[in-house]
């Protein structure tokens, strides 16, 4: 009987959790690329000041609400700029930092190219 | 000649992604927010600090007056530093001053106002930081100057003299 009633609570919380985890995943990638801004240099998922700490009740309220990721970002964007995305979006002010990397493979490669492929 | 270039360029490009490593390191990493952007106010419900009752952000917001919305909380210190300033403002007859009380137990915000005056014309409650974040604010305190539902200008951090003829500028 005992036995039973283990297994029946088993069950019943099993899929719940399961539900849970795959939510608190959502939110901890989100807050994860949150940035806390009042405690510079670290992100509103590590942080536990009261501005971090609000900020995960309107992400899971958000995700309540079913927005998607992108949305959420877009929300946090619109109130406090662009600096709150650790992962900045592509415009005039970023557009060294993501065209430098290609244009640094590029020319490496060409040096690479020219120096030993054409040589042989 | 051919094998002059080479050299020559490389030595250029790593010039230009120094120079611009180095410009990096001269510009301040320290976040200033943007104080001055025009923005619309946020819609959102809330509770009366004193009755309790539902209140509406439309109905504490008229359009044609100035107000001020401020932050605070009777556990943030420098909220009392600024508070004498808010009861000198509130003199200013054009001038609304509405509170939302962050994050408060009710008991400690209510002898804080008792002990130092309540300059607010109305106070609205912000349980759990939410609509504090709905104003992009990032603390305690913090004030937000309004004129016909959009916000002229953000005061991140107390109120001080200065800040207090700035305000009484603008309002004129």
């Amino acid at each position: 009987m005992k036995f039973l009633k283990f297994f029946l609570i088993v069950i019943i919380l099993f899929p719940l959790s399961s539900v849970n985890a795959e939510e608190n995943d959502k939110r901890n990638k989100i807050t994860k690329n949150l940035r806390c801004l009042i405690c510079q240099g670290q992100s509103v998922y590590d942080s536990d000041s009261e501005f971090a700490n609000s900020l995960k009740i309107v992400v899971d309220k958000k995700l309540q609400e079913g927005l998607s990721e992108d949305q959420i970002y877009e929300y946090f964007k619109s109130k406090y700029g662009e600096w709150i995305l650790y992962d900045p979006g592509l415009n005039k002010n970023t557009y060294i930092l993501w065209l430098l990397p290609i244009l640094i493979f590029l020319i490496g490669g060409a040096i690479i190219y020219k120096s030993f492929i054409v040589k042989k | 000649m051919k094998n002059k270039i080479l050299p020559f360029s490389v030595i250029i490009i790593f010039g230009i992604i120094f120079f611009i490593f180095y410009k990096g390191l001269e510009d301040s990493k320290i976040y200033i927010p943007d104080v001055n952007t025009k923005k619309e106010i946020p819609v959102f419900n809330s509770k009366e600090f004193f009755s309790g009752e539902n209140v509406k952000s439309s109905s504490i917001f008229e359009l044609d007056k100035f107000y001020l919305l401020n932050i605070w909380s009777s556990w943030c210190v420098p909220c009392r530093q600024e508070h004498p300033f808010l009861i000198n403002l509130n003199l200013e007859k054009k001038l609304n001053i509405i509170g939302m009380n962050y994050k408060d137990n009710l008991k400690n915000a209510e002898n804080f106002l008792k002990e130092l005056g309540n300059p607010y014309k109305e106070i609205f409650i912000d349980l759990d930081g939410i609509i504090a974040i709905e104003w992009g604010a990032y603390g305690v305190p913090e004030s937000f100057l309004i004129y016909n539902n959009e916000i002229i200008k953000k005061y991140i951090g107390p109120l001080n003299q200065e800040l207090v003829d700035e305000i009484n500028l603008l309002i004129k």
